[in-house]
C-alpha cells in the first residue's frame, strides 16, 4: 500500500515535470516561413486559377446585412463557377470566440471576419496567422479606393505590435460612425433649431432642461455605451492626431492633458445639470434607445448602427448629424471606423483565390449591394442611394467625416483592457465616484502600461 | 423536562455475526473475487470521468503555469499567474464578492427555506403540489431568462421603480444595478429568488421522512411550535441542510451567466466575479494563462468549502 502511494507520488511529480517542458501552442505555433507574395506574384485572373473550394467564416448573420451577403456570395458563383464558397455564418459574438481556435486548428476557413481590436487581428497577426494583403492592395487598386483613414483600422505593422499604420490585413465593407440623433419633431415643438455649432448645442441641452426635458439619452448597463458620447466630446477638445495615438494605443499619446480633462469635465457637468436621464448607469442599451423612439428625451449620442431602427420607428422625425466642428469651418471629429474586416489566412490553401473574393464582395458594385441592402457602405458613400431619409442623413455623414479624416477610432482599440477599463472608467466618472482627473490617470496607466512594454 | 428526541439515522447500528468476523480472519480478507476486481468495476466510469473532467483539470492546471496568448507558443510562467490572482486587487476583490453572493445564494435561501418549508409542512395546506411547483419554477427556467427578467425589474423605469413611486417613495427610486452601493445586492437578489426553492423542496422532502410520532411526543410534552422546530425538524434535516448548502454554495462561486447578463461587472467593478474574469481574460484579453489559474483557484476554493459543508454536515449527523 505505501509503496504503491510512493510509485503513485513519483509518477505524478514525472507527469508535471514532463508537463512543464512541452508549452502550449508549441505544435502549431506561428508558422514563419510563409511569407507574403510578392506584388507581381499575385494573380488576380480568378477564372484562371481551376476548381477552388473556399471557406468563408462572415458574421452577415441579420436582415440587410444577410442578404447582401448571400447576394454577393451568389453574384461571385456565377462569375467564377470554378471557385466554390463554403459559407459558414455565425453570430459576431460566437465568431469572436471561436476564431481564436479555428485558425490554430488543422481545418482552418480560407477568409475570415476579423474584429479590428488588438485582440483579435492584432493577435493574429502577431501569430503570423494572417496574410499581408499589401501586394493585393497595389494589385487591384484598393490602395486607390480605400482612403487611408479607412486602411488604418485594419492595418497592422508585421509584428503586430503596432495598429493602425503598417500593411493591410484585412477589407471591411461597411462604414460605422458616431454622432447625435436628434428627435427633429420635438426640437421644433420646443422651438429649438438642429444646432450647427458646439455653442448651440449647449444652448439646445440648457432650453430643453427648462422646459422640463432630460435632453440626452443614455443606456450605460452595458459600460460601453458612455465610451462613444465621450469619443464625441472628446473630439470638440482634443485633436485628431492626438485622439488616434491613444486611440490605436501608438506610443507618443497622453491622456491627462487639459484637453481632456476638458472633455471628461463637460461630461460630468452634462451629469450636475441633470441633461441625462436618471440612473443611467443602471438603463440598458436597447430600452434606451426604444425610449428615445417613443418620445423621451431629444438626443442620442450613438452609431450608425442604430440607423435602420430608429428610422423604422421614427420616420422622418428623426435625424442625423455630425457632432460639430471644433471651430466654425473646421472638420467635425468622431468615433468611427469600419465593419468587421475580411482577412485571408495564411493556412488557405489558394490566396489569390481568396483575395479574388475579397476583391469581389468589396468592389464598386458591391457597394451598391450593400447600399441596396441598407448597409452602410465603406467607401464611394455619397453616390450610393440611401434606403431611407435617416440613412441618407446618415451616409452623408459618413461621406464627409472619413473624407475629411475626421474618422477618428474607438478608444477602447487602444489595448486589449481597454475596453473594460474604459467602460469602467467612465462609470466611475458619470457616477462622480471618480474626478475627471482620477479616471484620466486610470485610462493613462492601462494605455501607459501597454505602450511601455 | 427536556424534550429527548432521536433522528431516524440514530438508529442502532447492527453488530455482525460472529461467524462473518471468524471468516474473515481465516481468509485475510473480505469475501468474494479478489479486490482488485473492483477497480476493472470501476474503470468504464472511470475512464469517462477521467477524459471529461480530470484531464481537463490537469490541463487547466498546466497551462496556468504559462504565459500564453492560444496562438503562438505560450512561455513558462513558474507560479507568477498565481502571484497575480492574489496581488492584483481587481482579481481579489472578485473573490470577495464572489463571498457576498454567497450569503445571497446560500445562507439567505436557507433562512427562508426553512421558514416556508415548516409552514408548508405544519400547516396542512391545500393544494401543496401546487406551490410546491410555484416555489421550484425559478429552477427551472434557463438562468439567462431570468436575467433579462430581473433587468427589466431593476431598470430606472422598472417595476420596482414603479412601485416605489406608487407608493410615495419616489426618491427612493434609482437605477438598481448602476448603484454602487445596491448593483451586488441586487444581483444577489436575484440568487436568493432563485436558489430558495430548491432548498425549500429540498428540505420539504427531508421534512416529509420526519415520523410523526416525534412530533406528538414533543407536543405531549409541552413543547411550542417553535420548540418543536428547533428540537424535532432542524436536526431531523440536517443531512438535507448540507446537501442545499453545497449546492447553492457552489452556484453561488460559479455564477457567471447572472453577472455576464446584468451587470457585465459594473457599475466599475462592483459585481465582477471570478468566473466572470475568466472568461474576460481568456475570450476578450487573451489571456489564457491567466485565465486557467483564476479557474484552478476558484476551483479549489469550492473545493474547500463544499469539504468543510460536508464534513460538518457528516459530523454533525452522526
Amino acid at each position: 500500500m505505501n509503496r504503491t502511494r510512493t510509485t503513485l507520488v513519483a509518477l505524478v511529480a514525472g507527469a508535471g515535470l514532463a508537463l512543464s517542458a512541452c508549452a502550449p501552442g508549441g505544435s502549431d505555433g506561428g508558422s514563419d516561413d510563409a511569407s507574403s507574395p510578392s506584388p507581381n506574384a499575385v494573380k488576380t485572373d480568378a477564372a484562371s486559377l481551376g476548381d477552388v473550394t473556399l471557406t468563408v467564416w462572415d458574421q452577415e448573420v441579420r436582415g440587410g446585412q444577410e442578404k447582401q451577403m448571400s447576394t454577393l456570395n451568389a453574384e461571385f458563383q456565377k462569375k467564377y463557377p470554378n471557385i466554390k464558397i463554403k459559407r459558414v455564418s455565425r453570430s459576431f459574438d460566437d465568431l469572436v470566440k471561436t476564431l481564436r481556435l479555428a485558425l490554430t486548428g488543422a481545418d482552418a476557413p480560407d477568409v475570415v471576419q476579423a474584429n479590428n481590436t488588438r485582440s483579435q487581428m492584432g493577435e493574429f497577426v502577431k501569430a503570423g496567422q494572417l496574410v499581408n494583403l499589401d501586394p493585393y492592395a497595389t494589385a487591384y487598386g484598393w490602395d486607390k479606393r480605400y482612403p487611408q483613414s479607412v486602411r488604418n483600422v485594419a492595418s497592422y505593422s508585421t509584428d503586430g505590435k503596432t495598429f493602425g499604420s503598417g500593411s493591410l490585413y484585412g477589407m471591411p465593407q461597411v462604414g460605422e460612425v458616431v454622432g447625435i440623433f436628434y428627435n427633429d419633431a420635438k426640437l421644433k415643438t420646443l422651438g429649438i433649431n438642429p444646432p450647427k455649432t458646439w455653442a448651440e448645442f449647449d444652448a439646445a441641452l440648457a432650453t430643453a432642461k427648462t422646459k422640463g426635458e432630460a435632453p440626452l439619452v443614455l443606456g450605460n448597463l452595458e459600460k460601453w455605451p458612455a465610451g462613444h458620447v465621450f469619443g464625441v466630446v472628446q473630439g470638440r477638445f482634443t485633436k485628431a492626431e492626438d485622439i488616434r495615438k491613444l486611440g490605436f494605443g501608438q506610443t507618443g499619446g497622453n491622456w491627462v492633458t487639459p484637453e481632456n480633462t476638458k472633455a471628461a469635465q463637460t461630461l460630468v457637468d452634462w451629469v450636475d445639470k441633470g441633461y441625462f436621464n436618471a440612473g443611467f448607469n443602471g438603463q440598458d442599451y436597447d430600452p434606451a434607445w426604444q425610449g428615445f423612439t417613443k418620445g423621451k428625451g431629444l438626443f442620442l449620442i450613438a452609431g450608425s448602427w442604430l440607423q435602420a431602427d430608429l428610422s423604422a420607428a421614427m420616420k422622418t422625425d428623426v435625424k442625423f448629424m455630425l457632432p460639430p466642428a471644433p471651430e466654425a469651418g473646421g472638420t467635425p471629429v468622431t468615433t468611427g471606423g469600419s465593419g468587421l474586416p475580411f482577412a485571408i489566412t495564411q493556412k488557405a490553401k489558394n490566396k489569390d483565390a481568396a483575395a479574388a473574393y475579397v476583391n469581389f464582395i468589396t468592389s464598386p458594385e458591391a457597394m451598391k449591394v450593400l447600399a441596396d441592402n441598407g448597409n452602410l457602405p465603406v467607401v464611394e458613400t455619397a453616390e450610393q442611394k440611401a434606403p431611407d431619409a435617416l440613412g441618407t442623413d446618415v451616409f452623408a455623414a459618413f461621406g464627409t467625416v472619413s473624407k475629411d479624416d475626421g474618422l477618428v477610432p474607438y478608444l477602447d482599440w487602444a489595448t486589449p483592457t481597454m475596453g473594460d477599463t474604459l467602460g469602467a472608467t467612465l462609470q466611475d466618472l458619470l457616477a462622480k465616484k471618480a474626478t475627471p482627473e482620477k479616471a484620466l490617470e486610470a485610462l493613462q496607466k492601462d494605455y501607459g502600461d501597454f505602450t511601455g512594454k | 423536562m427536556a424534550v429527548r428526541t432521536r433522528p431516524p439515522s440514530e438508529r442502532p447500528t447492527r453488530t455482525r455475526p460472529p461467524s462473518e468476523r471468524a471468516s474473515r480472519a481465516r481468509s485475510l480478507g473480505p469475501p468474494g473475487e479478489p479486490r482488485r476486481i473492483g477497480y476493472l468495476y470501476v474503470l468504464p466510469a472511470f475512464l469517462v470521468y477521467a477524459v471529461f473532467a480530470l484531464y481537463p483539470l490537469l490541463r487547466a492546471v498546466h497551462l496556468s503555469l504559462f504565459e500564453w496568448d492560444g496562438l503562438t507558443v505560450g512561455t513558462w510562467a513558474g507560479l507568477s499567474n498565481y502571484q497575480e490572482v492574489l496581488s492584483d486587487e481587481r482579481l481579489r476583490a472578485s473573490f470577495g464578492h464572489a463571498l457576498v453572493l454567497m450569503g445571497f445564494f446560500a445562507l439567505v435561501p436557507l433562512v427562508v427555506g426553512l421558514v416556508l418549508a415548516s409552514v408548508l409542512h405544519r400547516a396542512s395546506v391545500r393544494g401543496l403540489g401546487f406551490f410546491r411547483t410555484v416555489v421550484f419554477l425559478p429552477q427551472v427556467v434557463a438562468m439567462v431568462v431570468i436575467a433579462v427578467a430581473w433587468r427589466r425589474i431593476y431598470a430606472p423605469d422598472g417595476t420596482i421603480n414603479s412601485v416605489l413611486t406608487a407608493i410615495g417613495l419616489e426618491s427612493w427610486t434609482r437605477g438598481w444595478l448602476g448603484e454602487y452601493a445596491f448593483a451586488l445586492p441586487a444581483v444577489g437578489l436575484i440568487g436568493t429568488w432563485f436558489e430558495s426553492g430548491l432548498v425549500t423542496v429540498l428540505l420539504l422532502a427531508g421534512m416529509g421522512r420526519i415520523p410523526r410520532d416525534l412530533y406528538e411526543a414533543a407536543r405531549l410534552d409541552g413543547a411550542g411550535a417553535f420548540r418543536e422546530f428547533f428540537a424535532v425538524t432542524l436536526p431531523s434535516v440536517r443531512g438535507e441542510i448540507a446537501v442545499a448548502l453545497t449546492l447553492t454554495v457552489i452556484a453561488a462561486l460559479k455564477t457567471f451567466d447572472l453577472i455576464y447578463m446584468t451587470t457585465s461587472g459594473g457599475p466599475g467593478h462592483q459585481t465582477t466575479v471570478p468566473s466572470y474574469e475568466v472568461y474576460r481574460q481568456a475570450f476578450e484579453i487573451g489571456q489564457v494563462g491567466l485565465a486557467c489559474t483564476i479557474g484552478v483557484c476558484l476551483t479549489v476554493v469550492i473545493f474547500a468549502i463544499s469539504f468543510v459543508i460536508t464534513r460538518v454536515g457528516d459530523r454533525v449527523a452522526d
